[in-house]
């Protein structure tokens, strides 16, 4: 029997241009197969745009990609079926029940009528929306919402979820009980691939990169990346990172 | 203050960035203009027909020669019996049979009198009366030749077109191609961009942040009139330029008058914006209370004198009908606010009227 | 092919939550059917005319008092002067001045010629044509009154005559109505299946939920039909509820096949539903979306034959209508409905419509992308 590939996203010289500006800045990177791997920086660093090529949803402009084994220019439907994804806007249908939304994103990933009842009673259950299964999502309140739009973006098991700035706007519990349900994917073998620009979330990933200006500064554990930079936490991890950037810069 | 103008500049560069949107506002009037200039007439002409002569002598031959060179016709077919008339019709194309009895001209030189049958396709009656009675008149003026040295007694009406002589289409067209252009930049698009921002979450944001409510309706509506604005001029140039529809009356009234419908239509805008927070909706509402009625009921292309009393009324209540009547007066006949002064009372009324009505509504959902 | 049938159940479950909407697509177009049938006619209803009578005599005064028997016109002033007149059609109160001369009665009687003014209001060209066509034929009418009074029959014996007998085939009393509403029908369910269609993907597009849909495996095939098809029968459904309401309260007639006014209705609808996917490919804002669509739609109604007829176009016009889908259908319904022509009779217009929607679609799909 093959083993399966230890690195799950290999990721070489990634480059991705919008007319002149350079969003991804040859990036490279690995995401070891079940590990919880974040993607760390400020706004408009590059994050989404990288985390939207990977999911199939954009071209790169050159680099070579490979997700869960499958070549990100060649095999992109391929890929789209062992992944999920969870957006920015967590893109529910704000005229749907909740039922409705699970039903809906369930069946296009090709689950029987019998699987997407099983899954979404149990669905329903953990998350103790059981009570909201009939209201329309735009009734329910944005923590709710948040915890559906990730258990709908894994309901089909795949084999990677890509979360793109998953925890914006929430109460720090909220949060906090959001990387619970994250940490249950990942024991359940689902690798986690994150990005945030939450700095106190980057201890909560096994490994990280920290993106300033569409190139990576620092790719670690949270651990050694506080030991490289002689940093209290990530926060200071990422100021330190940002000035020796503007100093490269200048 | 400079808040403000931040806002109204950031508004416009929305906007003038947005090159399809621009591309399709000022490349519609340019086309429409064309259509209704060069394309769209109420006048017939080469209306295919049928001829059924049972008599085939010189003066048949004669009339229906005159038929087709009157340019109103053209001569599909021959037919040769009576049977063939109905798969004429079904065909399509014929929309107007002549049949002339047997030995006409005989009938006409010894008896005095002979008959003809004109048979119309009536599934569009207007054409076919139109066509009917051409086709007597050219029948009747072949008469009147023949006749003329008979009849001793003759009333001659001599005709005068006033203000459009050459009874072009266009003239009609170009008041409601403003009336319908500044209804659809300005309450239309108005209604839509204020509702994405609630559709999209962002006006509360707005809301949120110093600017006042009235600033950020003002804002947003600004680019707008400013568009809708030159929208107008674009078209009286045009149609000045191009098919020579002249501006009698003074233009500063005019665009007076434009800019007066133009705070009608946004007022409205605003108005349906306030009721609804979904941009679909607000479109259907748009085009279903507005556009629509703009076209259909506002003397655009149908006269509201010939329509029944109903909707008459209907018409006496928007806002359309009376710009239009404006436009006319002032571009065709080259009146003065002196003949327009109770259509502009009323134009003024309806802006306050929505205005009211929207700042109602807002302050109730507010509270 | 299961997820097509979950995308039109969700699309399904939007449409009839949306209360607003509803009666938006159930019952405005209803309502306009009813405004537009009664609305859009070009018949003369009532001509306003001041009468300058500068002759007052017995002869002057029969020909006005022939117009005030006309039930078509009305006599609303008959002023001293012609300025006074004009005036009068300055303000809009009169469309036609009629102005009989000094001396029309003595000019009649010995030189056998007069004359008479017609002053048209003419800013719209067509009712003015009208109005010179029934005023002169009144006056020619006038005209053959006054010979019959005074020639004798000798003289009377020297003219000749044509006698037309008139018929009207399909529509023998000029209903309007019956020739409209097919006509209007197509325009509702076209703009319910072009505006609705085309901004309903662009939606999605502005709200963020087609990163969802992209993402996931489903094949563009898929999401399009099911986009596609719940309108389709929302369309249809309304044609049908149309054509009901037609019947029940304009009596329009059907005489020809219902199966064949729903199959052209149904190409009809893919090509409409088409455009509006297509449109949807090149816009990202349904305001601009719904701009484009309403630029198409007035530009193909205005050039359908629904309210001008085809043939009165110049020659480049009528060939830039060879891509109009409105003029094709809407001629196949007024030679169905109201002719009840046979599939032979619109074969050609039928097949040309199957092309295009293929076409269409085709271009419609290829240009959709799952990716940026």
């Amino acid at each position: 029997m093959q083993k399966e590939p230890e690195n799950i996203i290999v990721v070489k010289d990634l480059v991705k241009k919008f007319g002149s500006f350079v969003a991804n800045d040859h990036l490279t990177f690995e995401v070891k197969r079940g590990e919880i791997f974040g993607f760390l920086g400020a706004n408009g660093a590059g994050k989404t745009t990288a985390i939207r090529i990977l999911c199939g949803l954009s071209f790169p402009t050159s680099g070579e990609l490979s997700v869960a084994g499958f070549n990100v220019y060649t095999q992109r439907e391929k890929i789209k079926q062992n992944i999920g994804y969870m957006s920015q806007k967590f893109s529910l249908y704000d005229d749907l029940t909740t039922f409705e939304n699970i039903r809906f994103y369930a069946a296009i990933y090709g689950l029987s009528k019998k699987e997407i009842d099983l899954r979404a009673g149990i669905l329903m259950k953990k998350l103790d929306l059981e009570e909201a299964r009939n209201s329309l999502i735009r009734d329910i309140p944005l923590g709710w919402k948040q915890k559906l739009a990730f258990s709908v973006a894994i309901i089909h098991d795949p084999k990677i979820v890509f979360l793109d700035e998953p925890t914006g706007g929430v109460d720090p519990i909220t949060r906090r009980q959001f990387w619970d349900m994250i940490y249950e994917a990942a024991r359940n073998g689902i690798t986690v691939f994150v990005t945030t620009h939450y700095m106190d979330e980057a201890e909560y990933c096994d490994r990280l990169s920290i993106m300033v200006d569409g190139r990576i500064a620092a790719l670690n554990t949270p651990l050694a990346l506080r030991e490289q930079y002689h940093a209290k936490n990530m926060n200071e991890v990422f100021l330190k990172l940002a000035r020796v950037q503007k100093a490269a810069e200048a | 203050m400079k808040r403000f103008w931040g806002f109204v500049v950031k508004e416009f560069l929305h906007i003038f960035r947005d090159y399809r949107t621009l591309l399709i506002l000022f490349g519609m009037p340019v086309v429409q203009l064309i259509l209704f200039g060069f394309v769209i007439t109420n006048e017939i002409k080469d209306a295919r027909f049928a001829v059924l002569d049972l008599s085939r002598d010189e003066v048949t031959r004669q009339i229906t020669e005159k038929i087709t060179s009157s340019g109103y016709f053209r001569l599909d077919r021959n037919l040769h019996t009576y049977s063939e008339i109905e798969g004429a019709f079904r065909e399509g194309d014929i929309r107007l049979v002549v049949v002339f009895e047997p030995d006409f001209a005989q009938r006409l030189e010894r008896e005095k009198v002979a008959h003809v049958q004109l048979i119309g396709d009536a599934s569009d009656p207007n054409t076919a009366s139109i066509l009917v009675s051409y086709a007597s008149g050219i029948l009747n003026n072949y008469l009147f030749a023949m006749n003329s040295e008979a009849i001793p007694l003759q009333i001659h009406p001599e005709t005068r077109m006033m203000y459009n002589q050459e009874l072009r289409g266009v003239f009609m067209f170009v008041p409601g191609l403003m009336a319908m252009l500044l209804m659809l930049i300005s309450a239309l698009m108005t209604s839509l961009s204020i509702t994405k921002e609630k559709e999209l979450g962002t006006m509360e944001l707005l809301l949120a942040s110093p600017l006042r409510p009235l600033q950020i309706v003002v804002g947003k509506v600004f680019p707008y009139v400013f568009l809708a604005f030159l929208n107008a001029c674009i078209i009286i140039l045009l149609g000045w330029a191009v098919f020579g529809v002249p501006v009698r009356g003074s233009v500063g009234l005019l665009l007076f008058e434009s800019f007066l419908f133009i705070t009608v239509a946004l007022s409205l805008g605003i108005l349906i914006s306030c009721i609804t927070n979904s941009q679909q909706l607000a479109m259907m509402i748009s085009l279903v209370a507005l556009l629509l009625p703009t076209v259909l009921l506002s003397g655009f292309i149908f006269p509201v004198e010939n329509m029944p009393m109903v909707l008459q009324w209907f018409c006496h209540i928007m806002p359309p009908m009376y710009f239009i009547t404006i436009i006319k007066s002032i571009m065709l006949k080259g009146n003065g606010l002196f003949f327009v002064w109770k259509e502009t009372l009323i134009l003024f009324g309806f802006t306050f009227f929505f205005i009211l009505m929207s700042i109602k509504k807002f302050s109730i959902r507010l509270s | 092919m299961r997820t097509i049938f979950y995308i039109i159940q969700k699309e399904f479950i939007q449409v009839f939550r949306n209360k607003r909407m509803l009666p938006i697509i159930f019952v405005v177009p209803i309502v306009q059917l009813l405004i537009l049938v009664n609305a859009a006619t070009f018949e003369m209803k009532q001509i306003d005319m001041a009468v300058v009578d500068l002759d007052l005599t017995s002869s002057s005064r029969q020909l006005t008092s022939k117009f005030q028997g006309s039930p078509f016109y009305r006599i609303t002033s008959a002023p001293f002067s012609y300025s006074e007149a004009f005036v009068l059609m300055q303000k809009g109160d009169v469309d036609v001045i009629l102005q009989i001369p000094r001396g029309f009665e003595k000019d009649l009687v010995k030189e056998k010629n007069t004359q008479v003014q017609l002053i048209v209001d003419a800013i719209n060209g067509a009712s003015a044509g009208l109005i010179n066509a029934y005023s002169t034929n009144i006056i020619l009418d006038f005209n053959r009154e006054v010979l019959i009074e005074w020639l004798n029959p000798a003289e009377m014996g020297n003219i000749r005559r044509i006698v037309t007998e008139t018929s009207y085939w399909y529509n023998p009393k000029l209903n309007y109505t019956t020739y409209m509403v097919p006509g209007i029908l197509v325009l509702l369910v076209t703009i319910i299946g072009l505006l609705l269609s085309g901004m309903n993907i662009v939606r999605e597009k502005e709200i963020g939920t087609i990163e969802q849909i992209n993402v996931t495996p489903i094949r563009k095939i898929e999401f399009i039909a099911g986009k596609l098809i719940p309108f389709w029968i929302i369309a249809m459904f309304e044609l049908a509820f149309g054509l009901v309401i037609g019947k029940l309260l304009f009596n329009i007639p059907i005489e020809g096949s219902l199966w064949l006014i729903f199959l052209s209705a149904g190409v009809y609808l893919f090509v409409i539903l088409g455009f509006g996917l297509l449109i949807s490919t090149m816009t990202n804002t349904q305001q601009q979306s719904m701009l484009v669509s309403f630029f198409f739609m007035v530009v193909f109604i205005l050039m359908s034959g629904l309210f001008t007829s085809i043939e009165s176009m110049p020659l480049w016009a009528q060939r830039v209508d060879l891509i109009n889908p409105l003029a094709y259908f809407i001629k196949i319904m007024r030679m169905v409905m109201l002719k009840g022509s046979s599939f032979a009779d619109i074969s050609k217009l039928f097949y040309s419509l199957v092309g295009y929607a293929v076409l269409i679609i085709s271009l419609a799909i290829w240009r959709y992308r799952k990716v940026a």
